[in-house]
């Protein structure tokens, strides 16, 4: 259970999520590293590159600051601490508990990463200068996928978990096999 | 009838016996031998295995290509005005072609020669001479651009150039022209004895690659035609060859021919070095441009040197000696184990090989035959080797495979001959297409040659490709020297006229080679880093506009306030900062030329209105899918004018 809790650490050094996109001018893609407190580059530049090639559709720049990036570190910490309690001072069915939250914090973390990509891919600038429609004759919409691989125009946009989020679910995992384990003791 | 029917027969026969003997034109590889087509093919995407830098001559630049492909990858500019990207004309890359002349746009590019670590090429820097107006160049290979220039005084013709020592201590620059030194007025017909041949040893500061003219030796006023270091055993000497030992200052075709042998010179140039530590030489009043260019500042600047410290060579004894060679030698080249110098006696069908060794030997036993100017002139006996017999005609340069072979080049009997070092015996002789002047070697000048390829630079074109008009660009031939037999697999034009050029593996280069400037580290007093800083700025009649580039415009794009008989500055910032995103900048009716703005560099020019009117200026470089949007407007008004200095983007000027 400890080395579980001490795994969600990680998020606050590697990043969470990454969206790589690739494209014929791009034969090194260029991408964005989510991490739990900012949006980084892949490469240096990339997100500034993204940025250029996104306001010809209008898209608005990948922000530098958002009220996620303070909340989500003091969650991190909130839970790390309460899993130290759990650890140390509580039994195993506490584990299981601490488990739950987590994975309903991360649900509720994972949809608010979509409502983020459903704004930065729907909501564009009027004046952009390129405006393509779908075959519907609505106006497409730039949204990255929230979990997979899509083509988007010229871009292929890979999104995929990334270190950090390997270390949560290992955390997370590990924290239902010391639920697992005490249970087993305790009943024998 | 009959004897006509007869002499047909003959003719027909006669052709057909003829035809079956001529030269054979097929490429002989065998049955399982590759094809000469797929060994030059590198498919699309793939990066060839060597760079070669070809000299442009009289283009005054340098080339760079792939092999085995020969495809032509960049001109770097050097010692020439570049309209395709401002150098030279860009206030910024001026001072690059300064000199105590002045400012010369033109120049003579020939021997270029990367620099060497313990005797391989290290691929960190590029050197280059320039003939006419005696100049060093250094080429950075991080961003292959030219990034120093030095000038090179009391020299003339600066020919016997620029070929660096083992460890690039030294990159060394020898007088074809011997001139008077000082220079002064006085008859030309007291040439003999009174001219003076300066030979110069340039340090290279180690970590920068900053150089320094260390030395002067005043030779003897002969041609100083080429030169080469020792290396291995023979580090710490160079060797001149001479010719015109005849010291004739007219109708040379004739006069500079008439002594059985020349010499080519020996000179321990770390005696002379030690020598000048210790307080040796004399400091002697100069002026010659020193350009530097800065990669922070994006900006060059030219500092006039006021002195230079010569040597004469009777101040060393010890440290010169003289080589007699057969016929005005023009090669002069050493093998990878620095132990034979190849001179190539151009009027004569002979090759002659010194002995490093002999020549030391000939040294400690005294055995001279003479002295000019007071110089020991060696035993020719003493010091020889061997010669390559009836090789060819009008040899002139000799690189070499690291396997214990020597090629060289033939220029009247247009063909390059293989030969072996120490038994002298002719190998193979394959023809160019047509006479020859340079071939290289990758690795050519150093201990560790990469002998896979090697290429011949030609001085006649003629029916070799499509014809293009009288003026044609020159030829150069790709061999395989894999094998015993050279192979001819490519023929591939080069641009300008390449006197010679230095080829490495690609790898080492490649690794280093600079995707974009960074525009934080961008210091040019001039820059606008980011939009809210640009700006226009009124000092006089002078208009500065800080100006920015990102796809797809400029900022500011809308000027106003600009008058007649004003000298406006465009700093160009270009502010992208990914991998091959330049932009360009033109204005209607600019006496210069356009700019090419990397990502993250500055570069400004100059423009002088002078005519009211709105005036549009535009990108150069196809940018983005908005690249044609990316344009703006001048308003010139009268001179006196009241119409204030305003700037806009996005929005129309209030």
């Amino acid at each position: 259970m400890l080395i579980g809790v001490l795994l969600l650490g990680g998020l606050f050094v590697l990043p969470l999520w990454n969206i790589t996109l690739e494209a014929p001018q791009y034969p090194e893609p260029i991408g964005m590293n989510i991490h739990i407190n900012k949006i980084a580059d892949m490469n240096p530049n990339d997100v500034q590159n993204i940025n250029i090639m996104n306001h010809y559709v209008g898209m608005k720049d990948i922000p530098e600051t958002l009220p996620e990036f303070e909340i989500f570190p003091t969650v991190v910490i909130v839970m790390m601490a309460l899993g130290l309690v759990v650890a140390f001072f509580l039994g195993h069915k506490w584990y299981l508990v601490w488990f739950i939250l987590m994975c309903l914090l991360g649900a509720a973390g994972m949809y608010d990463f979509y409502l983020w990509e459903y704004d930065y891919g729907h909501t564009l600038k009027e004046t952009a200068a390129i405006k393509f429609e779908n075959s519907d004759g609505s106006p497409m919409a730039y949204q990255p996928p929230l979990f997979g691989t899509k083509t988007i125009l010229n871009f292929v946009a890979h999104s995929y978990p990334r270190g950090g989020a390997y270390m949560l679910f290992a955390g997370m995992l590990l924290s239902v096999l010391a639920f697992f384990k005490g249970k087993k003791e305790v009943t024998s | 009838m009959k004897n006509f029917l007869k002499s047909t027969f003959i003719v027909v026969l006669l052709s057909t016996f003829i035809i079956g003997c001529g030269p054979k034109k097929k490429n002989d590889s065998g049955a399982l031998g590759k094809g000469a087509a797929e060994k030059v093919y590198v498919k699309p995407g793939d990066h060839d295995e060597f760079y070669a830098f070809i000299s442009g001559g009289f283009s005054g630049n340098l080339t760079v290509y792939g092999l085995p492909s020969g495809r032509m990858f960049k001109e770097i500019p050097v010692f020439s005005q570049f309209a395709t990207n401002g150098y030279g004309y860009s206030e910024e890359t001026k001072p690059m072609l300064n000199t105590s002349h002045g400012f010369i746009p033109w120049g003579d590019s020939h021997h270029p020669d990367i620099s060497q670590t313990e005797g391989e090429i290290d691929g960190r820097f590029i050197f280059i001479n320039e003939n006419n107006t005696p100049r060093i160049a250094k080429i950075d290979l991080k961003t292959f651009e030219t990034t120093e220039i030095i000038e090179v005084p009391n020299s003339a013709g600066n020919h016997s150039s620029s070929f660096v020592t083992e460890n690039t201590e030294y990159v060394v620059a020898g007088t074809r022209f011997s001139v008077p030194v000082p220079q002064r007025d006085m008859p030309i017909k007291d040439f003999k004895g009174n001219f003076k041949g300066a030979l110069s040893f340039i340090s290279v500061a180690p970590e920068t690659g900053r150089m320094d003219i260390k030395f002067q030796i005043l030779m003897p006023g002969f041609n100083y035609d080429l030169s080469h270091p020792g290396r291995g055993k023979s580090h710490g000497w160079f060797f001149f060859s001479t010719y015109n030992t005849e010291e004739a200052s007219t109708l040379l075709e004739v006069n500079a021919s008439q002594n059985d042998k020349d010499f080519i010179a020996a000179i321990n140039w770390k005696k002379v070095e030690e020598y000048v530590n210790n307080g040796g030489g004399t400091k002697m009043p100069a002026n010659y441009a020193h350009n530097v260019y800065n990669e922070e500042t994006h900006t060059a600047t030219s500092t006039m040197k006021k002195e230079v410290l010569v040597v004469n060579p009777s101040e060393i004894p010890g440290a010169i000696f003289l080589m007699p060679t057969p016929k005005s030698p023009h090669g002069c080249d050493v093998d990878p184990s620095g132990e034979y110098i190849v001179g190539s006696g151009k009027l004569s069908a002979n090759l002659t090989i010194h002995s490093f060794s002999k020549m030391i030997k000939a040294i400690e036993d005294k055995k001279f035959v003479g002295d000019a100017y007071g110089i020991p002139i060696l035993d020719y006996d003493a010091i020889n080797a061997g010669s390559v017999k009836q090789a060819g005609l009008g040899p002139l340069h000799t690189e070499f495979d690291g396997k214990g072979n020597a090629y060289t080049s033939f220029f009247i009997s247009s063909e390059v001959v293989k030969w072996k070092l120490g038994t002298w015996e002719v190998l193979d002789r394959k023809p160019t297409y047509y006479s020859v002047g340079h071939l290289t070697i990758p690795g050519g000048n150093s201990r560790k040659p990469q002998g896979k390829y090697m290429f011949a630079m030609n001085k006649i074109t003629k029916d070799r490709y499509l014809p293009t008009g009288p003026e044609l660009e020159h030829s150069a031939q790709l061999y395989d020297i894999s094998g015993d037999k050279m192979e001819l697999i490519l023929d591939f034009p080069t641009h300008g006229e390449p006197h010679y050029a230095a080829a490495m593996r690609a790898d080492l280069i490649k690794e280093r080679s600079q995707k974009i400037y960074s525009l934080e580290e961008n210091k040019h007093p001039y820059a606008a880093k980011k939009d809210s800083e640009t700006k226009v700025v009124r000092k006089g009649n002078e208009v500065h506009i800080y100006m920015t580039t990102i796809r797809s415009h400029f900022s500011p794009d809308n000027i106003e306030g600009v008058q007649v008989g004003d000298k406006v500055y465009f700093h160009i910032t270009n502010l992208e900062q990914d991998f091959d995103v330049p932009h360009g900048f033109a204005m209607i009716g600019q006496n210069t030329s356009e700019l090419l703005v990397m990502p993250g560099q500055t570069k400004t020019s100059i423009w002088l209105p002078k005519q009211v009117g709105v005036w549009p200026f535009y990108c150069t470089d196809f940018c983005s899918a908005l690249h044609q949007e990316m344009q703006g407007y001048i308003r010139v008004s009268p001179a006196g004018s009241s119409v204030p200095i305003k700037w806009s983007l996005g929005e129309d000027i209030e």
